[in-house]
Formats: structure tokens, C-alpha cells, sequence
């Protein structure tokens, strides 16, 4: 057993970090979120020339490296709170194309993107925001030798700057049975794209609406009515590389915080001496070490495929959900009312610690799920 | 990062697998007592000690089996998985044993640790007193410099297993020092020695399971010493990484199996369609794995530097806290019933937790410690 990155993945942390420290600073952060999508097509191709697009996909397909490499660079990612579609590209649609494409669709998409040529994201949930398999709806009929999608998806990630969106529809029955996936690119006839005003204006949510939006045949991803096995995969991969983006978050307010709480005097002492300011740090240190166990486990699990990857993913999902919301109230409370102005970065970190919480389920759905493993 | 155990560590799971099966004694009952409770885990131990389970990675020249962390892990888990037994001697195991490996001569060494492995001789360990709680450095009992021995006078308490303890760790103050932490001396103390009376401790729950310790003009010779005189402070804390650390992956293993009882409670009250009772249980049970997966982490951290570090502390202080809210869920659980009788057996274990987030480091000492040293907060105190 080893639970430790490698040295290389540890070289790839350093050289992540000091390339985002300099090109998404905060400036950059803020800039970019009060933009019209938040997505920098300059900052994509530097990200695309270090090479972090093309992790984790299969090598025939132009990808490079495991999915741990590319759980490293997410972690970075949320430490620097990077806006724009890289969670939605590499986090949510890469999986779903990895577990479900054809060759075809393999060789067109994860080709594009490992190049840093295309961007895109999944479109799963509706107005119910749920993440289960019930909570698929909009429909998808057969129709002229194609498809016909009807429907709404609510709180898309980045859906302005995709490409490609891949859409999960009911073709039949209720639950897990009867769900495909299509492959929609570029905006066609009947589809609208609407950016919603979102809490955490780092990442965008989007509505796409469908009316009557005609789709070729080869746009089916994977088998029709039977899709859930491979989307729930793809999930797994999803949810262990969301928790690592929130795990670097949550890092950096810890770090940002003792560091504050160290410089900042108050009756004539460092308020850190004080122990309910210190017991306050030294519990979010054992939320953000615990969540962080949690997450690289998944992360492992996922990568080597072991049989409790989906458990170990919702273990993480629901442990760092409570953890980045906890840390970076406390976060928050730490600096005092510096920490309450929108010049100080903290409320990035609080609003992203919430929308990352409902993203891909929260603490109690996935606490439920895990309860189920119980046999409860 | 890799999880999957090697050829060679699968074997030695197999083999450790196959051991317990076939000598596992049966579970205590409850009529067993404290005297019988005692023999049976000192012959339990024996048992281990025989078949080269006990003292993993203690060298083999004094009595262990000379492997790694991952050896002790596979034995951890297998002893959870069969539901075995603790050893008797805990308090040896966890610190007596490997503060001797640090601060030890090589004549101490081939002395103390292979009966301390075999259970022959049980350790205790004498750092608390009644004005020196989590602020060890107030310590009073006194060691007397008589030339080739120490007259030691003073009081310990909170001692588990002082009753049947042939050896005792004990912190005592040779000198008065400027700085409270200079002047200690650590004396390794014979419990039959005259002048030691040991006087049990009824705790909440009932159960006398440890006791006070009264040393007057004690006698101690001065190859009792471990490590240097007036040096104690130094060769305590290494006992105390070694108390959270070592003690840590035993805690983290604890948890799981608490975490799996209170499930198999709740379906057996039929509890488990209330759905407060599966977020709870289901919480407890991510806690416990994350806390594992955290021991996990700092063993990793261990094979690379060598000793536990304060991170050891993080493991104790989760532990501490999460077992009490699970015990008493457990307890909460049953309604009324749950307080009746031995409440299925969780009433004394929601009562033992309280002195979980004391004993061991009290959760406020951790939570400075985790400030300070890992955070590197300014210190308090």
C-alpha cells in the first residue's frame, strides 16, 4: 500500500500551482466572472499546451497520463477557483464519452479536447435538480430514422462555452431503465442556451431548453435505453474529481486563514493565540485532511477500478460537501469583517464550496446512498 | 498511491486469517470478572505472542517480528475482521515497548521487551497527577538523587492496569528547573517495589478499570533510568507520539467496527427506515472510514520519515468524538428501552466514551497541538 502521489504527480502539483498562481490569480478569477461566460479562449490554449486537457483520456485518442494525474490538476484548479468549462470538460463529459462513445465519437470528441480544440459538458439535471436516475425526463423519440429531444436541463455547468453537450433523455420506462445519451454539437434548431445568475458567479449554470430539437442517429451515445451503467460510472470519476477541486479549495482557505490569524493583532496578541480562534483552525484542518483521505481514495478507486468505487466517491462527495461549506464559513468568521468584504477572496471560496455542495448531489443524498450499502 | 496488497502480503493476510480462525478464543462473558478478564487476555497475548503476532515491527532480536507498517496493518485489520480480542498489555504495546526501542540501552532492551510482548510482565504508565493533568510539566512527584538509587515520593493517578502492573512509566521531578520541562527524570518502576499502594478508581460506569498509585520513600536504582536523568520531558513526548500515533491506527480500526455495530443495531431495533437513523448511521460510517483512510495517509507518511508525527493527534481527537456521538446514537436509538439493563451493551460503552475525548490527551490539548505544531499557530501557553 502506498497512499501518497508520485513523484512526478508532486512535480506536476508544483508546476500547476505556479502556472496558475501566475495566469488565474484572483484578478484573473474576477475578471473572468464578471465576463459573459467566464471562459478565456487564450487561458484554454495555455492550458491545452501544458498538456492538462488531454488527462486521463486514452492514449489512441490523443490523451496522456491516468486520471490521478489529472485529479492533481483539479485539486490546483479549485485552489485557484479556475472558472470556465475545465470541470465541465474534463470532470463531466470526458467520462460519460470515455465509458459510452463509439470509435467515431471517441476519435471526434476526446480527440478535440485532449488538442484543447473543443470544450463541453453534461446536461443531466432538470427543474427537480436531482442527481438519481428518476430525475431524467426530458425525452428523447425516434423519429425520421434519428432522434427527437424534448425537454429541459436545468443547471447546466458551463453550457455556454461547450461545444459539445452531451444529454442524458428518457427514451422508455422510469429509473434506471430506459436512459440514452446524445451527443448534441453546436447549437441547433429548437435549442436555447440561457446563462443563469448563479451564487457562485466562478461557475456558470445554464438552462437548455429543447423543443423538438432533431438529432441524427449516430448522435445516440452508447446503447439506447440502457445508458445508466456507463453515466453512473462516468459519475464516479465526476464526483472523486469535483471533491479534489473542492479539497484545493478547501486548503487554501485553511492556509489563508492561519495565515491571517498569525498577522492580525488584537488586544495586543496574534488573534491565533486565542484558542476559540486556533481550536477553531485545528478543526478545520481535520475537516480538510479527513475530506482530502476521503477524495484521494475515491480518486484511487476510480482509477484502478476497484468495486467500491462508487461508494468510496460518495463517501468523499458526502464528507467534503459538509467540510469546504464548513471551512470556509469558519473561513470567513476567522478574518473577521475583512473576510465579509467582496474585495477579499474569501466569498469566491464560500460561494463555490456551495454550488460544488449541490453539484452531483449534496451530503444527504450521497449519506443515503452509503446508507443503502448498509442494508439500513 | 496503491491500495492492492502484494503477493507476499497476501499471503501473510491468508496466514494471519487462517491463525485467527482456527485460535480465536471465544468472546468474554460477561460473568468473566475482572480477575478473569485479566488472565484470559494475558494467555490471549501469549497466544499472539507465540505465533510471532504481536511486536510487528519491533526488532527480532528482542522478541518481535521485525516487519513493516504493512504487516502491522494486515494484523490490525484481520484481528478486527475475526472480532478478536485486545491483547492484555495495551498501555506496553502501544508505548511502554516502543519508548524503550527509542530511549533505551541495549542491557534494557534484551530486559524489558520480550516478557513485555509474551504478557509475563504488564506495563502501566505513571504521568498523570491530581495537579498535573493535561500540563504534564506540573508534575510533583519527586525523585530524590541517593547516589546509586532514587527515593521517589509522590502520587499518580488515572492508571490503567497499575493493579496488575509489574512496570510502571514514570514521570518524575528530579530537579526544579526554570523551565518546568527541564529537571525530569523517566524511571522505569517496579510495581512490587515497597512503598508503591495502589488504590483502585470506581469510574461512571460502574467498573474499577483504573487506579490511583501512592509511592512513599520508594526505592529506585538508577539503571531504572530510560534515556537521561533530567531529560524525562524528551523521552515522555516520544512515549506520548507514540500514544497517539500508534494507538491512532488501533483507534481507526475501533471506529469501523463501532461504525458496523451500530448498523447491525439499528437493523436489528428495525430502525432503518427512519430516515434521521440512516444519515446518522451513514455519517458515522463515512467519519470512521475517512478516519481510517487518515491512519492510512500518515502510515504512508511513516515508512518515509520514520516516526509518527503530530498528525497521530488527529486520529485521537476524531476518534474520541465520533465514538461518543455513535454510542450514544446507539443508546438514542432503543427510546427508553435503551437504558435498561446493559442496553445491548451500549450502555457502558456510551458511558467508557466520555473519557475517550480525556484520557490519552484531553481533545482540547490535541486541538493546540494540531494548532501549533502542524498549523503553526503561535503557542498559548
Amino acid at each position: 500500500m502506498d497512499f501518497a502521489f508520485s513523484e512526478e504527480q508532486e512535480m506536476l502539483r508544483r508546476s500547476a500551482r505556479d502556472f496558475l498562481a501566475k495566469e488565474c490569480s484572483s484578478k484573473v478569477v474576477r475578471k473572468l466572472m464578471e465576463g459573459p461566460d467566464a471562459y478565456d479562449p487564450t487561458l484554454w490554449r495555455k492550458i491545452a499546451d501544458l498538456g492538462w486537457t488531454a488527462l486521463g483520456i486514452p492514449e489512441e485518442y490523443g490523451g496522456v497520463g491516468t486520471f490521478l494525474d489529472l485529479v492533481v490538476v483539479f485539486e490546483e484548479a479549485g485552489r485557484a477557483l479556475l472558472p470556465g468549462p475545465f470541470f465541465a470538460t474534463m470532470g463531466l463529459a470526458v467520462p460519460v464519452l470515455i465509458e459510452a462513445g463509439s470509435e467515431a465519437q471517441k476519435k471526434e470528441v476526446l480527440g478535440a479536447i485532449a488538442q484543447g480544440s473543443a470544450r463541453a459538458t453534461l446536461a443531466f439535471t432538470e427543474p427537480s435538480g436531482r442527481w438519481d436516475a428518476g430525475a431524467v425526463t426530458l425525452t428523447a423519440t425516434p423519429n425520421a430514422g434519428g432522434w427527437q429531444l424534448n425537454g429541459v436541463k436545468l443547471f447546466v455547468p458551463d453550457a455556454e462555452a461547450a461545444d459539445y453537450i452531451v444529454v442524458a433523455a428518457r427514451t422508455r420506462g422510469k429509473g434506471e431503465e430506459g436512459i440514452s445519451l446524445f451527443l448534441v454539437k453546436g447549437r441547433l434548431k429548437g435549442m436555447t442556451v440561457t446563462s443563469l445568475k448563479t451564487l457562485d458567479m466562478t461557475r456558470r449554470w445554464s438552462e437548455v431548453r429543447f423543443d423538438g430539437v432533431k438529432l441524427e442517429a449516430d448522435s445516440l451515445l452508447g446503447p439506447a435505453d440502457k445508458a445508466w451503467p456507463h453515466l453512473k460510472r462516468a459519475l464516479d470519476w465526476a464526483t472523486a474529481a469535483l471533491c479534489a477541486e473542492m479539497i484545493g479549495g478547501t486548503q487554501k482557505v485553511l492556509e489563508t486563514s492561519t495565515e491571517y490569524a498569525k498577522a492580525r493583532h488584537q488586544f495586543g496578541k496574534p488573534i491565533g493565540i486565542y484558542q476559540a480562534v486556533s481550536h477553531k483552525l485545528a478543526d478545520m484542518l481535520v475537516l480538510s485532511e479527513s475530506g482530502r483521505s476521503a477524495t484521494y481514495y475515491a480518486a484511487w478507486a476510480v482509477d484502478a477500478d476497484a468495486p467500491d468505487r462508487s461508494l468510496a466517491a460518495s463517501m468523499a462527495k458526502a464528507y467534503v460537501s459538509d467540510a469546504y461549506r464548513k471551512v470556509a464559513g469558519d473561513g470567513i468568521q476567522v478574518h473577521g469583517g475583512i473576510g465579509f468584504t467582496w474585495e477579499h477572496d474569501m466569498h469566491l471560496y464560500f460561494k463555490r464550496a456551495k454550488s460544488s455542495e449541490v453539484t452531483l448531489g449534496d451530503a444527504t443524498y450521497h449519506r443515503e446512498l452509503v446508507a443503502q450499502s448498509l442494508d439500513l | 498511491m496503491d491500495f492492492e496488497l502484494s503477493e507476499t502480503e497476501k499471503a501473510f493476510r491468508d496466514e494471519v486469517r487462517a491463525w485467527l480462525k482456527a485460535n480465536k478464543p471465544p468472546a468474554n462473558g460477561a460473568d468473566e470478572g475482572q480477575k478473569g478478564f485479566i488472565e484470559s487476555r494475558r494467555a490471549w497475548q501469549k497466544k499472539l505472542y507465540d505465533a510471532g503476532y504481536v511486536g510487528i515491527t519491533w526488532p527480532k532480536e528482542y522478541g518481535g517480528r521485525g516487519a513493516g507498517f504493512m504487516e502491522q496493518l494486515i494484523v490490525n485489520d484481520e484481528m478486527i475482521l475475526a472480532q478478536a480480542p485486545d491483547p492484555i498489555n495495551v498501555i506496553g504495546l502501544g508505548m511502554g515497548g516502543p519508548v524503550v526501542i527509542s530511549h533505551g540501552t541495549e542491557e534494557q532492551k534484551k530486559r524489558y521487551l520480550a516478557p513485555l510482548l509474551s504478557a509475563e510482565e504488564i506495563w502501566c504508565q505513571g504521568f498523570s497527577e491530581p495537579n498535573a493533568g493535561s500540563d504534564l510539566s506540573g508534575l510533583q512527584t519527586r525523585a530524590e538523587d541517593k547516589g546509586d538509587h532514587y527515593l521517589v515520593n509522590g502520587q499518580k493517578v488515572w492508571t490503567t492496569l497499575a493493579h496488575v502492573a509489574k512496570w510502571c512509566m514514570l514521570v518524575t521531578r528530579e530537579r526544579k528547573e526554570a523551565n518546568p520541562r527541564d529537571g525530569l527524570t523517566y524511571l522505569i518502576v517496579d510495581m512490587q517495589s515497597p512503598g508503591i499502594e495502589v488504590r483502585p478508581l470506581v469510574q461512571i460506569t460502574g467498573d474499577a478499570e483504573f487506579n490511583e498509585i501512592f509511592f512513599k520513600d520508594v526505592k529506585v536504582p538508577k539503571s531504572q533510568i530510560l534515556g537521561e536523568a533530567g531529560n524525562g520531558w524528551a523521552v515522555a513526548m516520544t512515549t506520548l507520539l507514540h500514544e497517539r500515533g500508534t494507538l491512532g491506527m488501533a483507534l481507526a480500526t475501533r471506529a469501523q467496527i463501532t461504525a458496523a455495530e451500530l448498523a447491525e443495531h439499528a437493523r436489528n431495533l428495525g430502525r432503518g427506515s427512519d430516515p434521521l437513523v440512516r444519515q446518522k448511521v451513514a455519517q458515522y460510517t463515512i467519519e470512521a472510514r475517512a478516519l481510517q483512510l487518515n491512519g492510512y495517509r500518515a502510515v504512508t507518511a511513516v515508512k518515509r520519515s520514520g516516526i509518527p508525527g503530530p498528525e497521530g493527534s488527529i486520529l485521537k481527537l476524531m476518534w474520541s468524538e465520533l465514538n461518543q456521538r455513535m454510542t450514544e446514537t446507539a443508546v438514542d436509538m432503543a427510546g427508553p428501552a435503551g437504558q435498561v439493563g446493559d442496553g445491548d451493551g451500549w450502555v457502558y460503552q456510551f458511558l467508557r466514551s466520555r473519557a475517550n475525548t480525556i484520557e490519552a490527551g484531553s481533545s482540547e490539548v490535541l486541538r493546540n497541538i494540531l494548532a501549533e505544531r502542524v498549523l503553526g499557530l503561535p503557542r498559548s501557553r
